[in-house]
């Protein structure tokens, strides 16, 4: 069984060579929690993603889902995880509809009417025959965002998902993000843009050359907040 | 759920060929320059160069392999979809089996049309043997991809990966290359040398089950940053 309702981060750290990327993170992420990576760019937030995501091996600390370590959990347990990137992970030589067949056929998701849901909620229903390459980068990042949740993921790892978006469509993946949340899903947020994360998240973890400033719920005044922290630290 | 993954890598990257035909054409193209630069080079008032053929057929496989690596990586680096794959509930090293398998691929349909050229413009009797000469060939395609598709995955995000892969690729693959050429020679002489090549072909073997271990215990650790 691999399936957990929460990721432990504990005394994380990841050396890069002599750069230290990540420096004894101790995080604890829960179903339900939309937990917002905050910091600067090179803060380590990618790194805490791609550890979470098992791309990136911890030089040192553990990574616990659900009380056991992903060694543990075989590879089995990247089924329960969802991954969207800055870069979407999508082929652009292949039509929207054969992206998302591809990738569900890979977590082994019966993928006819999947691949119609998917496509509806990314709003391609009418040119899912279409390839990726002619998208704008709107409608390759909805469509990224339905191909990484297409395996219903306990764990969903965004990295600065509302690159490229427009007002709208950062609503609505600002909805779905708390949608996934109260389905029981642990969402975990990589981001800058604190407007974006102000009133989204629910908890927020402050983070600068690779150091946890700060781990605590989100309030009012996030950006306030954030520059109180960073300009202590 | 290690073949069934290994399977739909390769059904996608043939699906994406089919609609592209981008490394089909390049490589094809780049392996047939080459034999005929080799042609007009080595061929002299219609009369070629003694055992020119086997070298040659070889040289433009392994020319033709490294880009058709190369290319086959750079899809997969473009929108980092080499990550995702990496994400699959599956063994990681199921990833690099698909990868080699659509190399193997694409070299077995560039070699098709290879080795009729190479023994129409060398004069040379490579189809007198037809079976050993595909055990021959296969084996070394083998041999050749899943090293170059190794380094190829490991350089993927390097930026000096256009360099780097020869540089890493050839030393490590030139005994698949000695046997490849000294067992086509063996399959070129009148009559051939049946139990030479033979002997070349169970080394390629051999070299393959090397290479692949090694390939599929490392592919993991390496790919994880």
């Amino acid at each position: 069984m691999s399936d957990f309702d929460e990721v432990r981060l504990l005394d994380v750290s990841r050396h890069f060579g002599r750069r230290r990327a990540l420096s004894h993170v101790s995080l604890t992420a829960r179903a339900g929690d939309i937990l917002g990576l905050l910091g600067p760019n090179g803060a380590g937030k990618s790194t805490i993603i791609g550890a979470l995501a098992t791309l990136v091996a911890p030089t040192s600390g553990e990574i616990h889902y659900g009380g056991q370590r992903a060694r543990a959990l075989g590879d089995g347990l990247r089924r329960h995880i969802g991954l969207l990137a800055h870069e979407l992970h999508l082929y652009p030589e292949l039509t929207a509809r054969q992206n998302l067949e591809f990738f569900a056929q890979l977590y082994g998701v019966h993928s006819g009417p999947a691949i119609d849901t998917a496509l509806e909620r990314a709003a391609l229903a009418d040119r899912g025959h279409e390839e990726v390459q002619g998208f704008s980068r709107g409608m390759r990042q909805r469509l990224a965002l339905e191909r990484s949740l297409l395996h219903h993921p306990r764990l969903v790892l965004f990295d600065e998902p509302f690159t490229g978006l427009d007002d709208h469509a950062v609503g609505i993946v600002a909805g779905r993000l708390r949608e996934l949340a109260a389905s029981g899903a642990i969402v975990i947020i990589a981001t800058h843009d604190l407007d974006l994360a102000d009133g989204l998240v629910t908890r927020v973890a402050l983070i600068r050359e690779g150091k946890l400033l700060s781990d605590e719920p989100a309030a009012a005044g996030l950006r306030a907040r954030y520059r109180s922290v960073m300009g202590r630290a | 759920m290690f073949t069934r993954t290994a399977l739909l890598v390769l059904k996608k990257d043939f699906a994406i060929e089919v609609r592209s035909r981008e490394i089909l054409y390049t490589t094809l193209l780049f392996a047939l320059s080459c034999v005929l630069i080799f042609s007009i080079a080595f061929v002299k008032e219609g009369e070629p160069l003694l055992d020119a053929a086997a070298g040659i057929l070889w040289i433009a496989v392994e020319f033709a392999g490294t880009l058709a690596l190369g290319k086959t990586f750079e899809r997969e680096r473009y929108s980092e979809t080499l990550r995702a794959l990496l994400l699959a509930p599956a063994p990681r090293a199921a990833i690099y089996v698909g990868k080699m398998l659509g190399v193997v691929v694409l070299l077995a349909v560039a070699e098709a049309l290879l080795v009729p050229l190479v023994a129409l413009l060398f004069h040379a009797p490579l189809l007198a043997q037809p079976l050993l000469l595909m055990a021959l060939v296969a084996a070394g395609t083998i041999g050749f991809s899943s090293v170059g598709t190794l380094f190829a995955a490991m350089l993927v995000r390097a930026r000096s990966r256009d360099v780097m892969l020869p540089i890493l690729l050839y030393p490590m693959t030139v005994p698949v290359m000695i046997a490849g050429v000294r067992g086509t020679s063996a399959l070129m002489q009148s009559p051939a040398d049946v139990p030479s090549a033979i002997m070349w072909i169970g080394l390629l073997a051999s070299m393959d089950v090397v290479f692949m271990t090694i390939a599929l215990w490392t592919f993991e650790p390496l790919m994880t940053e």
